[in-house]
């Protein structure tokens, strides 16, 4: 817990109102969402009891589980989720861009859409990724037959899932952690995870927070309550009419999760945030090809190479996010500034002419001094940059401490055009404010992993030929 | 009538189990739970008097599912559960229903039959151990495994194990309340009598197939110990009470109030997935950095009240010199807040 945002906390407890901690949105809001709120039967590993779903908040649709003792009854549910969720996930697959790769050389395609679910909480998301394990590998043929839709649907689920563990990924959102990224209530992060909860402090405040925590819940679990005196007496007659309980059940939290949505999409959007989107895009795109040419349902864990690769992949993209929500808002960057990985700081000196001829060719460096009064916590040799100018690096040649503040000599390279004489506007002049940061956008090479097949002894060794790999 | 008597009132004990020593561990500086458990006090119903309902229902659901698993791996004397342990032949002792005038009489079988140590299943065995000066009975719904020389804990629980990966909250509870088991048979046995790693029963995946994993418990018995031992000898808290403090629920409820006033609860949000009484102690607690949970509290410098932050924050007040590090922290937090804004 940051400091800024504990103390946005105390305001908020103050207040009696959720503070913001985010000047701009650091998620993508679809035009088309999917809302989908999962309700699970309590006891059972993953048993679904219900779903009120829509990409329109004016036409929700409930499925419900008939007889929730009855496993042919959840099949028959999973099949209809596939027919209403799939259809939606696969409408994206249309119209395509194209990307240069390899420096321009080559081109490839990706869809200029892609789908958005959102669903209440990281409980929701975490139900979604369990249903997709225990639909993906479904058989079509033998003894339990069941409509190739719902592997499929197995195959998107999971797909969902993983992609919600890749840190600023926006293809499958939970209500809360969107909220709180974005706003700091006077609460515990642990009541906080209850949605109605945080919703109302953002919108109504304090006293509506404490009521909406004994108002309806936003599942997968069902209260205990709920379940022992009106589910279990419904459960108990032969043909239980339970959608009008649970549609009343659900509405309040549909409601909220549309008014979260557009509460969201009212905060001007973050520079970065159309950057990895563009990401999202690819992952779909990647994976609308992987269901055409090959159609394996992912593997129940991943091989030691694959896993290395994903927790690279995953440890890239946190640390890409936690730059890009830094550089494109100032409320963010506050924290980096007080924990003295930034500082904001004025140039005093500039010489945008210098030349370093001391190599083979001369080249341009130009040299600035800057003064700040804020904590300076950087070695000479260290590099910085600028939100303002992320191209350019700024090499620390001194820290001066004075009375006054803090003097710091930099070095300036890149981001200044190809001649010996920089472009106009590109060495910070004087008088001009700077934030410098640690923080670097500088693309990440992914480490050299081995093929499967040379897996190291120490990590297992190479897998097994798996002949009895289902096939969906 | 005994002073924890008077404490309780007209009202019949409630015992300890493994999950309140375990939650008492969770929390060992909360006076208010150590008092009210050691008495015996029904917090449910002591919270719902006072206005401060807590949600601790269980869901008759996962009751039945449960209670469905563990009657299927009994059953035939017990054949699937000991299919699952492994190939196992022995005795299966079932020591009978909780009820509360056994307790002593089931207290010294369940030692003469472990003394005995006889290769077996022993079901529904009475353990007693030492929380804080008082003797507690732990009637754990758990089978001690005899094999060779060592006694292993089984637990049986109803949630899956997916692949081999299980919800982490739900196994640590298992660990912690199979250590307290643990614990309280090596005070009875000695400790090489009885194994560290206690097997878990569950059901495998989407199915009721039941799995055994094997826990090493070590960490959680020697947080176990070590909590206990730090836990206030509640007995002579308890007698240092003023006379007239009493949780007997048919008093009015300002009385109860006053009586819980006097036990300093030590509230953090934790508590309210654990302890009946959370409600009513964040009520109390309002206004504090604690209520905001312990990693908001330390960002800010460990200040108690959020008035006090804020008025560093402002700059409105002037610093103890305990405090100067805390407030510059806080202060510059604010400048750069307000500049962001």
């Amino acid at each position: 817990m940051s400091t800024l945002v504990a103390l946005a906390r105390a305001h908020a407890l103050a207040a009696g109102r959720a503070q913001p901690i985010a000047t701009v949105r650091h998620l993508h809001v679809h035009d088309r969402p999917l809302v989908l709120i999962p309700l699970a039967m309590a006891g059972e590993a993953n048993a679904p009891l219900a779903a009120l779903l829509g990409d329109d908040v004016s036409r929700p649709r409930l499925l419900v589980v008939g007889q929730p003792r009855n496993r042919d009854e959840r099949f028959a549910f999973t099949a209809d989720l596939a027919d209403a969720v799939v259809p939606y996930l696969e409408s994206f697959a249309g119209a395509t861009e194209a990307v240069p790769v390899d420096r321009g050389r080559d081109v490839r395609h990706r869809f200029v859409d892609a789908p958005q679910v959102w669903v209440p909480n990281p409980g929701g998301a975490d139900f979604l990724r369990l249903l997709g394990r225990s639909t993906r590998f479904r058989r079509v043929d033998g003894d339990h037959p069941v409509p190739p839709s719902v592997p499929r649907l197995g195959q998107w689920l999971t797909f969902l899932a993983s992609s919600a563990e890749v840190p600023g990924s926006s293809l499958l959102v939970n209500a809360v952690q969107a909220l709180g990224s974005h706003w700091a209530t006077g609460q515990s992060a642990a009541e906080d995870a209850h949605f109605g909860s945080l919703f109302a402090w953002i919108t109504d405040g304090a006293r509506a927070a404490q009521e909406a925590e004994n108002g309806p819940v936003a599942g997968p679990a069902t209260d205990p309550a709920f379940d022992n005196e009106v589910l279990a007496p419904l459960i108990a007659s032969p043909s239980p009419a339970m959608a009008g309980v649970l549609r009343d059940l659900l509405t309040p939290t549909w409601e909220r999760m549309w008014k979260s949505i557009a509460l969201l999409r009212e905060l001007p959007v973050g520079a970065r945030v159309g950057l990895r989107w563009d990401s999202d895009r690819d992952a779909y795109s990647a994976f609308v090809e992987h269901l055409t040419e090959d159609g394996t349902p992912q593997p129940r864990r991943d091989g030691a190479v694959a896993a290395a690769a994903r927790l690279q992949r995953l440890e890239n993209a946190a640390a890409r996010y936690a730059v890009q929500r830094a550089f494109d808002d100032p409320l963010v960057m506050a924290d980096h500034r007080l924990t003295g990985a930034a500082f904001g700081a004025e140039v005093t000196l500039a010489k945008a002419d210098r030349i370093d001829d001391s190599g083979k060719r001369p080249v341009l460096r130009p040299r600035i001094m800057v003064t700040t009064t804020e904590t300076v916590r950087v070695e000479p040799g260290a590099s910085l940059t600028s939100p303002a100018r992320p191209s350019q690096k700024a090499k620390v040649i001194s820290v001066t401490p004075g009375p006054a503040g803090t003097d710091v000599l930099l070095e300036l390279s890149g981001g200044m055009g190809r001649k010996l004489v920089a472009e106009p506007g590109s060495v910070p002049a004087v008088g001009e404010r700077l934030l410098l940061t640690t923080l670097s956008e500088a693309y990440r090479p992914g480490a050299a992993f081995p093929d499967p097949a040379e897996t190291p002894w120490t990590h297992g060794g190479p897998p097994p030929h798996r002949e009895d790999l289902p096939v969906a | 009538m005994s002073q924890v008597d008077r404490l309780r009132g007209s009202a019949p004990g409630k015992r300890h189990n493994a999950r309140t020593v375990a939650a008492l561990t969770g929390n060992p500086g909360c006076t208010r739970r150590a008092v009210l458990d050691a008495a015996g006090i029904d917090k449910v119903r002591l919270a719902e008097r006072i206005g401060f309902p807590g949600a601790f229902g269980q869901s008759r659901f996962a009751l039945a599912r449960g209670n469905a698993f563990e009657a299927m791996l009994k059953a035939d004397d017990c054949a699937l559960l000991r299919s699952t342990l492994g190939a196992y032949v022995g005795g299966y002792e079932d020591l009978g229903a909780d009820e509360d005038d056994t307790l002593s009489a089931r207290h010294a079988r369940t030692r003469s039959m472990l003394n005995d140590g006889a290769e077996g299943l022993l079901d529904h065995p009475l353990l007693t151990l030492e929380v804080a000066g008082q003797t507690v009975f732990l009637e754990p719904d758990l089978i001690a495994y005899q094999n060779g020389s060592q006694l292993q804990v089984v637990e049986i629980k109803s949630f899956a194990i997916l692949d081999g990966q299980a919800d982490g909250t739900a196994v640590s509870a298992a660990a912690v309340q199979a250590a307290v088991y643990v614990l309280a048979l090596r005070r009875m046995l000695g400790d090489d009598r009885v194994s560290h790693e206690v097997v878990l029963v569950c059901p495998e995946n989407f199915s009721l197939q039941p799995v055994a994993v094997v826990l090493d418990v070590r960490k959680q018995l020697s947080t176990l110990r070590r909590q206990l031992s730090r836990l206030a000898s509640v007995s002579s808290l308890i007698s240092s009470l003023p006379d007239d403090v009493s949780f007997d629920l048919a008093q009015p409820v300002p009385a109860l109030l006053s009586s819980l006033d006097t036990l300093t609860a030590r509230y953090a949000p934790e508590c309210l997935s654990t302890c009946e009484m959370s409600v009513y102690c964040r009520h109390e607690a309002g206004g504090r950095t604690a209520a905001l949970g312990r990693p908001v509290r330390d960002a800010l410098g460990g200040l108690e009240t959020v008035d006090e932050v804020l008025a560093l924050a402002s700059g409105a007040r002037e610093p103890d010199p305990a405090q100067a590090e805390a407030a510059a922290l806080l202060r510059a937090a604010q400048r750069l807040r307000d500049e962001a804004l």
